[in-house]
């Protein structure tokens, strides 16, 4: 086989031309977009945060019966708070999916009205869940309780924090959009925020089932 | 770079996560992979919370269901809003999750598995220690 066969072999209708004399001898394909590697670049980032957030599961798990005698799980959640909370962030995330198709396809209506659908819900979550907080320290069930506690509130309010902070980058990426239009700069940006946004989802899943759904309940 | 060459894969051999499938381009079959997923989401949320709270099943069996019911959501959230699918242009996507997988596995499991051990082998402590 000569080399012009296996520079051809790749079969994406791209000619040799694509490729430089040296890639077509030592048979490697060009590099990959700058999309794709941000795109990666931030996924392994997530996974890093997602290991993150294993570490306290982990502590959570272990410690969610350390009541000390104080208020349980069971006495504390209202599932019905924590459905509102769940709608919000799953549609959501169906709304940033709209966002980040409206951001590819140039289009205003579905990229500002997706994202601040998004915006809209996910402040909505962060009220129910701060009014949460608010309430149970209020009656002496704050992060100082038990160990049962300390754990409660570093998992779910660090998920809380990611939530805030996803909310600030949606208002930056709307701002970024507006000021300088859909440059593939800006729009890799929209790509990771939407990224950030699908992830926190999935935290929140892995919460409700083995915070609330198990408090209280089980 | 224009923002559309950005788009095109040079190669033919990856895309980033949380992009489309290559070829997928369309808004409509864009939104409708959302909604598929969407409506799985709610689906798999909405059965969770329903066992959480009944007395129709075997009551031991409850956790399990949970935490496979949360597990196929999970999956659900990947492959229709993070796009990470089994497809050869997501090898690398594939390959950091299951690591990623791996470490949390066994963080959460090692972590457990100890700590319920120590738990047996400690047994009741007299309160005032010293």
């Amino acid at each position: 086989m000569t080399a012009f066969q296996a520079g051809a072999d790749y079969g994406d209708g791209r000619g040799e031309e694509a490729r430089g004399p040296a890639a077509i001898v030592l048979g490697h394909a060009d590099p990959a977009s700058k999309r794709i590697i941000v795109g990666y670049g931030f996924w392994i980032f997530l996974l890093s945060d997602i290991i993150m957030f294993s570490a306290f599961f982990a502590t959570y798990a272990v410690l969610s019966g350390e009541t000390a005698g104080g208020p349980s799980g069971k006495d504390l959640f209202d599932l019905h708070n924590v459905a509102i909370e769940t709608a919000c962030l799953l549609l959501s995330s169906f709304t940033c999916g709209l966002a980040a198709i409206g951001a590819r396809a140039h289009n205003g209506l579905m990229y500002y009205g997706g994202m601040a659908a998004t915006c809209v819900l996910g402040l909505g979550f962060l009220t129910i869940e701060i009014h949460e907080f608010v309430g149970m320290i209020a009656q002496g069930a704050g992060p100082t309780r038990s160990a049962f506690l300390s754990a409660f509130f570093t998992l779910v309010g660090c998920h809380g924090v990611h939530v805030t902070l996803g909310t600030l980058w949606l208002l930056t990426m709307i701002a970024q959009v507006f000021a300088k239009g859909y440059r593939a700069d800006i729009l890799r940006r929209v790509l990771c925020f939407a990224l950030f946004w699908h992830t926190l989802d999935i935290i929140w899943v892995a919460i409700f089932t083995v915070v609330y759904l198990f408090g209280a309940g089980a | 770079m224009s923002s559309t060459e950005d788009y095109q894969p040079l190669h033919g051999a990856d895309h980033a996560p949380g992009d489309e499938p290559v070829g997928r381009h369309e808004v409509a079959e864009g939104v409708v992979g959302y909604l598929i997923g969407l409506g799985l989401a709610v689906l798999l949320t909405a059965v969770s919370f329903f066992i959480a709270g009944t007395s129709l099943v075997w009551h031991p069996s409850i956790p399990i269901a949970l935490v496979v019911l949360a597990i196929a959501q999970i999956g659900v959230h990947l492959v229709f809003f993070l796009h990470i699918t089994t497809g050869p242009d997501n090898v690398n996507n594939v390959l950091a999750l299951a690591f990623g997988v791996l470490i949390v596995f066994l963080l959460i499991v090692g972590s457990l598995w100890i700590m319920y051990n120590l738990n047996q082998n400690m047994g009741p402590m007299p309160m005032p220690m010293g």
